[in-house]
């Protein structure tokens, strides 16, 4: 299981690379996509893949048996989320209004601030 | 739960969310925001009071124990962060009021203030790495709209630039956390510097380290992760430029300076040595930027990158006196930082335009507005009196301690050159006579804006340039005191048991 993860977060941080560095700002903002995905899959396996064993703790005891799910992973993932869902609402509206203003969706023609 | 280290989260929160309630009445948010930033001030120097009296203080959010709950903790260090961040928000929320445009206004301006402020104090009082992160976006996002606020081409254009390397910089961070967790499990840093001390992968720790600091490096601006910053902060208005200049790379410098002293400290001959290159290199790279731009604020964005590269120097010497130079450097530069991108933008309503070719004669009719200008500018390149020399004496002392002549070598040298930029613009703007041709058709319109807008406009611009002024001139005569203050935070920094204790004490309360 460790091992197909970490192949497909690799394949997710290529791909997110890749398509950052492609001259389209839709396809910038894909890879932005792409790259938080990849971090918060990061998040999950490094916390500790433990399968069928959800962090209860049985009557009388303080702690769950030892080897157990851990849930803060998860619930670190669920804020990561959130936060990359409205970062991304917002990268979306900016460049839809920056090809208005702009008029084109060109990252290299977009030099008008650089030095 | 001490209510003292929430407040500077809660007030400009609260300010921001009563400001959204009048969404249609300016004149209450303007209100609201002076009112949400003096308060926030208030609260910080009741802080600082409290730590520089009592010590480090802790708390933890709903009373869940440390390793657990959410800390938030405040030394020195940070209270003084806090302290400089309600004064430079005060100052650019008075400075707002008459030169913010009545678009932008009513398009939310003032709450988007208080949540960046919001977002700055969370990730100086934070004592939990995900929190710092979350605080982290708060102010990035709060600052993406407040760049592209306004929709002129350049702030877009502008904006996608920094938008883009930000959320890469906190796709990195978000990886090292979740890295981090697996490798210590567990985020407070408190808890944190004691496990990582005990980890026997060392090499695992200083791939993590190196993971903290390309993302802070991007916060921070530092070479080679800085050219965000050059491409975007000249666009948006003069009062948020100034802000951001204050604040955000600060944050940056604040995050590589906690985690390099108190989490990644393990194997300090490679870390700080490679930090002491990348410091040396953003000094050079930002003062050579500067030198070579021709327009007001790019000019000075470029100072603001070379200003840290000195920040970072004293944490990459990593010795009492070099640590409390980078915080004495931190302490002057915010003020001296946020002043010149306020005169920037008084100089651009005087002339019409930033371009330096164009703008002059500033010295002939405002002569004292001229001196305003020269006390932050001097200040920047080193000159005695002013606060700017006894920060660059303290890392340039550090610096011969440690026998690192290279770096002191060229901490000097870009004095040297920071003090031909700025003679530069006093040359352009402020001496030479206005030139003819070009913008002699806009100055009327300049002075009419300026006559139009009333009095008391002016005074808005004024008041906050004279105050950060004086401030600079004063921290540089009581110098003795405020570098006593930044000894003792790098003895808290440099000696974290005091901070672990205060952390652990909080869990047992």
């Amino acid at each position: 299981m460790n091992v197909v993860l970490a192949v497909v977060i690799g394949g997710l941080y290529a791909t997110g690379l890749y398509m950052m560095m492609r001259r389209s700002i839709v396809k910038l903002i894909i890879g932005l996509a792409l790259l938080s995905h990849a971090a918060n899959l990061l998040i999950f396996t490094a916390g500790g893949l433990t399968r069928a064993r959800p962090p209860l703790i049985p009557e009388g005891a303080n702690v769950p048996p030892a080897p157990f799910a851990d849930p803060l992973p998860q619930a670190l993932i669920l804020t990561a989320i959130v936060i990359s869902f409205g970062v991304l609402a917002f990268a979306l509206v900016l460049i839809h209004r920056a090809y208005g203003t702009v008029g084109t969706d060109d990252l290299d023609e977009m030099k008008a601030t650089d030095t | 739960m001490r209510v003292l280290l929430v407040l500077p989260i809660l007030i400009p929160l609260s300010t921001a969310a009563v400001s959204l309630v009048f969404w249609r009445r300016r004149s209450v948010q303007r209100w609201m925001g002076m009112a949400g930033t003096s308060g926030l001030l208030a609260a910080s120097v009741w802080l600082f009071e409290a730590v520089r009296r009592e010590g480090i203080q802790a708390t933890q959010v709903g009373n869940w124990s440390a390793p657990f709950g959410i800390t938030f903790v405040a030394d020195l260090f940070s209270a003084i962060m806090v302290v400089l961040t309600g004064l430079m928000g005060l100052a650019v929320a008075v400075y707002s009021l008459g030169s913010v445009d009545r678009r932008r206004e009513s398009f939310g301006y003032y709450p988007l203030l208080q949540i960046l402020l919001m977002g700055v104090c969370g990730a100086f009082l934070t004592g939990d790495l995900f929190n710092l992160y979350v605080w982290f976006e708060v102010m990035l996002i709060s600052s993406f709209v407040l760049l592209a606020l306004g929709g002129e081409r350049g702030q877009l254009e502008g904006a996608i630039k920094y938008v883009t390397l930000n959320l890469l910089s906190s796709a990195v961070f978000l990886a090292a956390v979740g890295l981090l967790y697996g490798l210590a499990g567990t985020l407070n840093m408190a808890d944190l510097a004691i496990k990582l001390r005990a980890v026997e992968q060392t090499g695992l720790v200083t791939t993590l380290a190196m993971m903290f600091l390309i993302t802070f490096g991007v916060k921070a601006a530092v070479f080679p992760l800085f050219f965000w910053l050059p491409a975007s902060y000249h666009t948006p208005p003069f009062a948020v430029s100034a802000i951001f200049a204050g604040l955000l790379t600060k944050v940056g410098v604040y995050a590589l300076i906690r985690v390099f002293t108190l989490l990644f400290v393990v194997d300090v001959g490679y870390t700080h040595t490679l930090i002491l290159v990348i410091a040396g290199l953003t000094m050079i790279t930002g003062v050579l930027g500067a030198v070579a731009q021709n327009e007001f604020r790019r000019v000075l964005s470029f100072q603001v990158i070379s200003s840290v590269g000195f920040m970072v120097m004293g944490l990459a010497l990593f010795t009492p006196l070099a640590l409390a130079g980078s915080v004495f450097y931190m302490l002057q530069d915010i003020v001296v930082k946020t002043n010149l991108f306020l005169v920037s933008g008084v100089a651009h309503r005087l002339c019409g335009t930033s371009e330096l070719k164009e703008q002059g004669g500033l010295y002939a009719t405002y002569p004292a507005f001229a001196l305003l200008f020269l006390i932050p500018a001097l200040s920047l390149a080193g000159i005695p009196p002013l606060s700017g020399f006894f920060a660059k004496l303290a890392l340039v002392q550090a610096g011969l301690g440690a026998q690192s002549y290279m770096i002191v070598f060229i901490a000097l040298t870009v004095s040297l050159l920071t003090l031909l930029s700025m003679t530069k613009i006093w040359n352009e703007a402020f001496w030479k006579p206005q030139p003819s041709d070009s913008s002699r058709a806009e100055m009327p319109t300049a002075i009419r804006a300026v006559t139009a807008s009333g009095r008391m406009a002016t005074g808005t611009l004024i008041v906050p340039i004279v105050i950060l002024a004086a401030l600079t001139v004063c921290i540089g005569l009581a110098a003795g005191f405020f570098f006593d203050l930044a000894t003792v935070a790098a003895e808290q920094l440099l000696d974290p048991t005091a901070y672990i204790r205060a952390v652990e004490g909080g869990m047992t309360r």
